[in-house]
């Protein structure tokens, strides 16, 4: 190469950083609003005193390690007040029994609880059962009215209390990029709370399979997803058989293709509708055992993962280009997850997803690559991609700050940390996403919801948003309760952005 | 348009931007603008059309389906039949205005219903760089209505986003800042902000909608979302404010598993919702018209759970606006295997753009060419009295 272009090269480069903000540094007196931003729900008063004295680097690497941080007594006590998200599916389906465990009381099919309180709530439950099923006349006692009264249906409060624990630990959580992490990969690994089944296994889906892996390796992500009975039950995989014979049904493809599309490899990723058979074929008879005690579909609402040897296709399979032998039983999936995990297409597409969110809507491909690099480097290991990005210089540039527009969940949670307040009734501001479009583990598409701030952006959301900055500094917003003003302007259009 | 809005409306637009817009000054010469108006539903998630469309003159279609298969359909042509929960729109097609286009879809053969979707709201198959969706395009570049494009729902969907503004609402009593003074300060503080055309049109779109006369109809919609998304748009055709096009889905249709019971329900509130907009419309059907979409069709063959996969071809509805109605568009190309896509799926024999295509240009009066780049649709007989000799009837092995 010649001199003189080489010099004009070096010259078109610096004019092209120059006019790059990815390139441009953020000042220094931004950086710690910019971080709040990023790596919580955003600043609480006092927040940003706090991570100055403590060090921004510190402070980082902290969220990064959430369990050296203790955690907010406030929020452990409004945890406290809830009763089912401890409980494993299966004894949340006996102390909550969905429509499917009435029904069969109802039919004498199986017995009341003993339990005294149980059992009159449940008995209540059953009546009103005959008397919408049979027309029959049968009626409440005055002490299964008052039982009623006091209770919501089960399935309301299971469903419930899932929606009040996120947004209390979003609000209230010291380990706030643990928290954002945790609505990331819940959203990628996306089930739907109202699909059947689902309503019972989703809390244990977050907490089991979800929670513990967000700064852990994706392999273990995937896994805990792949074998959850919430997904399998979502993606109809605990259907998918070996081709009809017997009780056999024959195969599914839907969580095949999902499992490539939007979990691993992307859509654009290089697999073929073959590859979807073939996977499909790899994952038949990962099934639910119901819960003991109970029959039919009652028994899935606390249901486990099962592999079943007598509903898998043992045949020999060829996924993305790899040989998989007959006989292989079980390890056939397993083996599907290595290879999917280990697919340079899976880094980047987790890369540049992670880097939407975290960094902009269209975020610079060096920065994926290098992400995705460290993926592929650290087999998976999420807590070292993330410190990556988190030390980038896009990461800290004027072409991240202040460009993602807050999703629904991020704004409505945002103002409350902002204004110091207290969640009363986290159910109100449920209600409230649910009108801006973001109604809490009801995404009803494998999809999730989108991680790009300019899809949230339209009039029916910018009045509902203009509304609820209104309402919150009158302290009239719907569950939330404001003692003082809030140090930042919730009408500001700067508000709107993070 | 009805004289006292545009007494009321003019007021306020003059204290917004200090002159009459051109759209409201058009309006005002009265009913000769009066617009067409075209009403897009999305059905997410790909519905099962060779459920709701039963094509039980098929002989391959029971076999294909033997628990699913449909055996009390409606009559529609001897060959074809609705599914029974579709009754509500059997008395549009005997109204001879109920025009079904079978084996319709994408010439794109992805499976993704992220992708699929987003390829029939771009309008652009196969190109994912397209940034705009056809229904925008489908708009003449003018000062119209600020409420000319709709979309019900908190969100405005792919096929609404573009250069011309569009709004979505979740219902005309909803669209507004509750508290007057804030509205006007934050009308002031995101005018100067990186949201201000967003902002401009939304409390233009305010002030339009504060001024509508109260509901009026005497149809009773379906409780269900579609349902009372297309009684909010039929509210808005009917108060003259100069809606161009408008834009409603339903989602529900990914059935992979026991889809008979879940699709009865699915096809009840989609049949009655748009049975409900039918006749609440009634003679201003003339200038609207409607048509459904869905991203891709399901197996041919139902798979081991009682449900479908992802497949290819699908049904389309449309009627009014002088929509040939009471009969089947499109070639049906049957359901032997060798006929079938890959194998599996039923094949598409008209490209959805070819059916849009008619609808943007005759209807909207628009030039298809901008809406579909790079698209030629083939001679459709959607619209017109060539009902003597279609080119496009369905044939049948």
């Amino acid at each position: 190469m010649s001199r003189r272009i080489t010099i004009s090269l070096a010259f078109l480069g610096c004019a092209f950083a120059a006019s790059d903000p990815f390139s441009k540094k953020l000042s220094h007196d931004l950086q710690i609003a910019h971080a709040l931003n990023r790596l919580s729900f955003g600043a609480r008063p006092g927040d940003a005193e706090a991570v100055k004295k403590l060090g921004l680097k510190k402070w980082i690497h902290r969220q990064l390690h959430p369990g050296t941080l203790a955690e907010n007594p406030q929020l452990e006590e409004k945890l406290a007040s809830l009763k089912t998200i401890n409980l494993s599916a299966s004894e949340m389906a006996a102390a909550y029994p969905p429509p499917q465990v009435i029904k069969a009381m109802a039919e004498g099919k199986l017995a009341l609880p003993d339990e005294p309180e149980q059992r009159e709530h449940l008995a209540a439950l059953v009546t009103l059962y005959k008397r919408r099923q049979n027309g029959s006349n049968e009626k409440l006692t005055p002490a299964q009215r008052k039982s009623l009264l006091l209770n919501p249906p089960p399935g309301q409060t299971v469903a419930g209390e899932l929606v009040e624990a996120k947004l209390y630990r979003a609000t209230y959580s010291e380990r706030q990029l643990q928290e954002v992490l945790a609505d990331f990969w819940f959203n990628h690994f996306n089930v739907y709370v109202d699909k059947g089944a689902d309503r019972y296994l989703t809390t244990s889906y977050e907490r089991d399979a979800i929670r513990p892996h967000v700064l852990g390796k994706f392999r273990d992500l995937l896994h805990a997803t792949a074998t959850h009975p919430a997904m399998l039950f979502y993606l109809d995989n605990w259907q998918s058989t070996i081709v009809a014979k017997g009780k056999a049904k024959g195969l599914n493809e839907n969580y095949a293709r999902e499992l490539m599309e939007l979990h691993t490899l992307g859509v654009d990723g290089g697999y073929t509708q073959q590859d979807v058979v073939e996977v499909a074929r790899c994952f038949t008879g990962w099934t639910i055992r119901p819960a003991s005690g109970t029959r039919g579909r009652a028994g899935l609402y606390g249901g486990e993962f099962f592999y079943n040897p007598r509903l898998h296709d043992n045949g020999e399979k060829t996924v993305l280009g790899v040989r998989i032998p007959a006989g292989g039983g079980q390890k056939d999936g397993e083996q599907v997850l290595d290879i999917l995990v280990h697919h340079p297409s899976t880094a980047s597409f987790l890369a540049r997803k992670l880097a939407t969110r975290f960094v902009a809507d269209d975020p610079p491909a060096a920065l994926v690559e290098r992400m995705a690099s460290k993926f592929r480097g650290t087999d998976g290991d999420l807590t070292k991609v993330m410190a990556l990005m988190f030390e980038s210089k896009e990461f800290w540039s004027e072409g991240a700050y202040q460009s993602k527009m807050k999703s629904p969940l991020e704004l409505v949670v945002s103002a409350v940390r902002a204004t110091g307040a207290d969640l009363e009734r986290p159910l109100a501001l449920a209600n409230l996403l649910k009108t801006m479009g973001q109604p809490l583990y009801r995404k009803q598409e494998p999809t999730g919801y989108s991680n790009n701030g300019e899809d949230w952006t339209n009039s029916a959301s910018l009045l509902a948003r203009m509304n609820f900055a209104v309402a919150l500094e009158e302290n009239k917003a719907p569950g939330v309760r404001t003692a003082k003003s809030a140090a930042v302007n919730l009408r500001a259009p700067e508000f709107q952005k993070r | 348009m009805n004289r006292r809005i545009f007494v009321k409306t003019s007021g306020l637009a003059l204290f917004g931007t200090g002159a009459i817009p051109g759209w409201l000054a058009r309006a005002a010469e009265g009913q000769k603008t009066r617009k067409k108006v075209l009403v897009t539903i999305f059905q997410r998630g790909a519905m099962d059309g060779l459920h709701a469309v039963v094509p039980y003159g098929d002989p391959r279609y029971k076999p294909l389906r033997p628990t699913l298969a449909i055996t009390d359909s409606l009559n529609l042509d001897g060959f074809f039949g609705l599914h029974p929960a579709l009754a509500p729109l059997k008395p549009i097609w005997d109204a001879k205005q109920l025009a079904i286009i079978e084996a319709v879809g994408s010439p794109d053969p992805t499976r993704s219903h992220f992708d699929a979707q987003d390829y029939m709201e771009s309008g652009t198959p196969g190109l994912k760089a397209t940034r705009d969706g056809w229904l925008n395009r489908a708009l003449p570049a003018d000062a119209a209505s600020p409420v000319r494009a709709v979309a019900v729902g908190p969100d405005l969907p792919r096929m609404l986003r573009g250069k011309q503004p569009a709004v979505a609402l979740n219902s005309v009593r909803e669209f507004q800042v509750r508290d007057a003074m804030a509205a006007r300060e934050f009308e002031s503080s995101f005018a100067s902000s990186s949201m201000a055309d967003l902002s401009r049109e939304t409390f233009e779109a305010v002030r339009i909608l504060k001024s509508l006369p109260a509901a009026d109809s005497k149809v009773t919609y379906p409780a269900s979302r579609l349902g009372q998304s297309l009684k909010e748009i039929a509210r808005l055709i009917k108060a003259d404010v100069g809606l161009e096009v408008a834009f409603a889905d339903m989602g529900g249709w990914d059935t992979h598993v026991n889809e008979a019971p879940r699709l009865a329900q699915l096809l009840g509130e989609f049949g009655g919702a748009l049975a409900a907009f039918w006749q609440d419309l009634g003679d201003r059907l003339d200038d609207v018209a409607v048509v459904t979409m869905s991203e891709f069709g399901r197996t041919a063959k139902e798979n081991g759970s009682r449900g479908t996969d992802h497949g290819h071809a699908n049904v389309m509805f449309a009627f009014g606006g002088g929509i040939q109605g009471g009969r089947i568009h499109g070639k049906w190309p049957g359901l032997a295997p060798e006929n079938l896509h890959e194998r599996r799926d039923l094949a598409v024999t008209t490209d959805f753009r070819t059916v849009l295509s008619p609808l943007v240009s005759s209807h909207l009066g628009n030039h298809a060419a901008n809406v579909f780049p790079g698209f030629t649709p083939e001679p459709f007989t959607l619209f017109g009295a060539a009902a003597s000799q279609p080119t496009n009837g369905a044939r049948r092995e």
